[in-house]
């Protein structure tokens, strides 16, 4: 038993080192186009030149990196071997615990648009981050919860935007007429992504979904006569507080009109934060309690075992249609409110990069956390900002920091699930109730 | 046997082909309530395949499968798909290789289990969302039916505990109780005593002898422990290559050629080798 261990040990180096030596020959490789050839301006025409240190420079760069990556993950993978922990944790504590630090960030969130109104970047972020929040939500009830991985969620989200754009530069309908009007929609199409897919599982849904994200942006791209093709659809109306619009004082009925105050361009952008504030909320406050109802244990036990669900008499069909068809549902409502907030959308917005940033949310928050989902969005959104100083070095930064995030935190930045039942306070009811009756 | 009272279940000239290869040939047999039915064989006999038929995994090539349902009446099961047929005919398996809900805990996967019951309650989450008395109370009976279960299993000290992280024995009987939870008439267990040691398959035993005596449910049992076999069966079935080569009662099934044959092989020469190969049951069966 010890034996063939030691050898593995012996050849552990070696293994490394031709790993390492692979990977830079890879880089080396790839790298002959991208570093290793270069054109320059010689006198007016274009030549090649060759940079063949800095091909290997590159090349040894990935040596390196390589062999330290490898080393990272065999060190924690046997500091996870050596701490075999059955975390025993105090179930009362951790939920008191996160009801407070959930109560902290919507403190924090209604707070900020007012200590921050005169700071358009800021309110204009948060908003941004409140967006990916809401999508981040309705993607986990497919992906975190229901195990089906969508890469074409913003499928949905541009289902939702071209709903609201549509309806109301065609027939003037509302924002708040067409919120649930186009989530009704995007069910819709949610549905029709489901059912051609049911029997589909794990990578090859996730092709499926992929070109499903794909086909929604070329129609909308290609169907001038509806969409305006690549030009989009412009001036599209803000929303309105009960008929009152946050414009300059003019013809309309304004909101500064009405409340008596001078108009202020930041009553706008705060409400609208607000209003996405709120939307994300109520998602949260659904998906919450559905997770705790039969078809939220349902969705979790499809993901865990589709089969078993069979034996058990649960109808497969319905509890996957019911998960694409809410994640579609939140998904086209977050796009309602992106298009309103824009006042101009084109296909150019919801490109596969979207649905990447947004399953990434989902995956580094730790699949089926709701919390993790707030954090990962605000990692998301605000490391590309934040990195704006390093101009177009900051893609390879964000990169850089979610491989950093898989490394260290593999399940996700909270991935620990709680249950939807415990049976500590049914054995109290059982307790009490035996207690009264007199035996 | 008896004529007179049609069987719980009825399985008639059932055949299940896969391409050229005939898994199940022709096979009647009949399951009567509260008695536990064995199916054995050597690997490969189709055990698990008749399984499958049975719970609407596979649909049979040919032949009929007919439950006596007090409800719903005769049920022809054959072209039910698994779902209805768990449902509404309320056979409820278990997998040879255990398929728990990993990271749920046992008190959820039992839980689940009663899904049709809280959904049909929780109308269709309106009931549940708004937090109406129907839904609460309605779960709650789905919890308290899950403890009562657990207590009877004796695994209320996992029943917080995510079902993936137990040893093996006890998420074999976590699977037998989520199957129990969704209150079936049939059960059919496939292998539940593998992997056990003696003491825990001694324990099986009364498990299943208290499932047909107090809960009034059949048992459809596919087992290689002989152990366990042959002390809790009413009626043994002896499947190979696909077809029944021996039908009764343990003791008729030990001692019929046909099965000693399909297990040990035809005998060059005869009586030494068998003896000494037979199960620790048979001998156990006839000493008492």
């Amino acid at each position: 038993m010890a034996d063939p261990m030691a050898q593995d040990k012996g050849r552990q180096p070696r293994r490394r080192l031709t790993d390492a030596a692979l990977a830079a020959l890879v880089a080396f490789l790839l790298g002959i186009p991208f570093i290793g050839l270069t054109t320059v301006e010689v006198g007016g025409r274009l030549a090649v030149q060759t940079r063949w240190s800095w091909l290997l420079a590159a090349a040894g760069l990935v040596f390196l990196g390589r062999l330290a990556v490898r080393w990272l993950f065999e060190r924690q993978q046997a500091a996870r071997g050596r701490t075999n922990r059955p975390r025993a944790m105090n179930r009362l504590g951790t939920s008191n615990g996160s009801k407070l630090a959930g109560a902290f960030v919507i403190g924090v969130a209604v707070v900020l648009p007012f200590a921050f109104h005169d700071n358009r970047y800021v309110v204009d972020t948060a908003t941004t981050v409140l967006i990916y929040v809401m999508l981040g939500w309705g993607l986990n009830v497919v992906v975190g919860l229901a195990g089906l991985l969508d890469l074409g969620y913003v499928a949905f989200y541009a289902v939702g935007a071209y709903t609201y754009a549509l309806l109301a530069t065609q027939f003037g309908l509302s924002f708040w007429w067409c919120l649930p009007i186009a989530g009704l929609f995007a069910a819709a199409f949610g549905v029709l992504l489901g059912y051609p897919t049911l029997r589909l599982r794990g990578d090859y849904l996730a092709i499926v979904t992929l070109g499903f994200g794909e086909i929604i942006r070329l129609v909308l791209l290609n169907w001038t006569d509806l969409t305006h093709g690549p030009d989009g659809i412009a001036s599209i109306p803000r929303p309105t507080l009960f008929g009152l619009s946050f414009a300059p004082p003019g013809d309309v009925a304004t909101v500064a009109g009405a409340l008596g105050i001078d108009f202020a361009p930041w009553h706008r952008m705060v409400f609208l934060y607000l209003v996405i504030l709120g939307l994300a909320l109520l998602t949260n406050l659904l998906v919450l309690r559905l997770r705790r109802l039969p078809i939220g244990r349902a969705w979790e036990a499809m993901r865990e075992d589709e089969i078993a669900c069979r034996a058990l008499g649960i109808n497969v069909t319905n509890v996957k249609l019911s998960a694409f068809a809410l994640g579609a549902t939140l998904g086209g409502i977050a796009g309602v409110f992106f298009a309103a907030r824009q006042g101009f959308i084109s296909p150019e917005s919801f490109t596969f990069t979207e649905s990447a940033i947004i399953l990434a949310i989902v995956v580094l928050g730790g699949s089926g956390s709701q919390f993790g989902v707030v954090l990962a969005a605000c990692v998301l959104v605000l490391l590309p900002e934040l990195g704006r100083n390093f101009s177009e070095y900051r893609m390879l930064l964000f990169g850089a920091a979610m491989v950093a995030i898989m490394v260290w935190r593999p399940g996700g930045l909270l991935s620990m699930r709680r249950a939807t039942v415990n049976s500590v306070r049914e054995e109290r009811a059982v307790a009490l109730r035996e207690a009264g009756v007199p035996s | 046997m008896s004529p007179s009272t049609p069987a719980l279940l009825e399985v008639s000239h059932l055949t299940m082909r896969f391409g050229g290869v005939t898994a199940i040939d022709d096979l009647s047999m009949s399951v009567q309530a509260r008695e536990i039915t064995s199916i054995i064989g050597p690997n490969g006999a189709g055990k698990t395949t008749l399984f499958n038929c049975l719970t609407g995994f596979y649909r049979p090539t040919s032949g009929t499968i007919t439950m006596q349902h007090p409800q719903h009446g005769a049920l022809r099961l054959e072209c039910l798909p698994s779902h209805e047929l768990a449902r509404e005919a309320q056979i409820l398996r278990t997998f040879q290789n255990i398929r728990l809900f990993p990271k749920m805990t046992v008190l959820e996967n039992l839980v689940v289990a009663q899904h049709n019951t809280l959904q049909h309650a929780s109308m269709f989450s309106l009931a549940g969302l708004l937090g109406l008395a129907r839904y609460r109370n309605a779960e709650e009976g789905a919890v308290q039916t899950a403890l009562a279960l657990l207590r009877r299993f004796d695994l209320m000290a996992q029943a917080d505990s995510p079902a993936g992280g137990l040893a093996y024995g006890v998420q074999r009987r976590v699977e037998i109780a989520r199957a129990m939870a969704a209150r079936p008439r049939i059960v059919c267990l496939d292998e539940p005593a593998a992997g056990l040691n003696p003491s825990e398959s001694a324990a099986l035993n009364d498990l299943l002898l208290s499932l047909i005596s107090e809960e009034g449910v059949a048992v459809l049992l596919v087992e290689h422990d002989m152990a366990v076999v042959m002390k809790v069966s009413q009626r043994v079935v002896v499947l190979n290559y696909g077809r029944k080569i021996a039908e009764g009662t343990p003791l008729e099934v030990q001692n019929d050629p046909h099965v000693i044959a399909a297990y040990l092989g035809e005998p060059d020469e005869p009586d030494e080798a068998d003896q000494k190969e037979k199960s620790t049951g048979v001998s156990e069966e006839a000493a008492a």
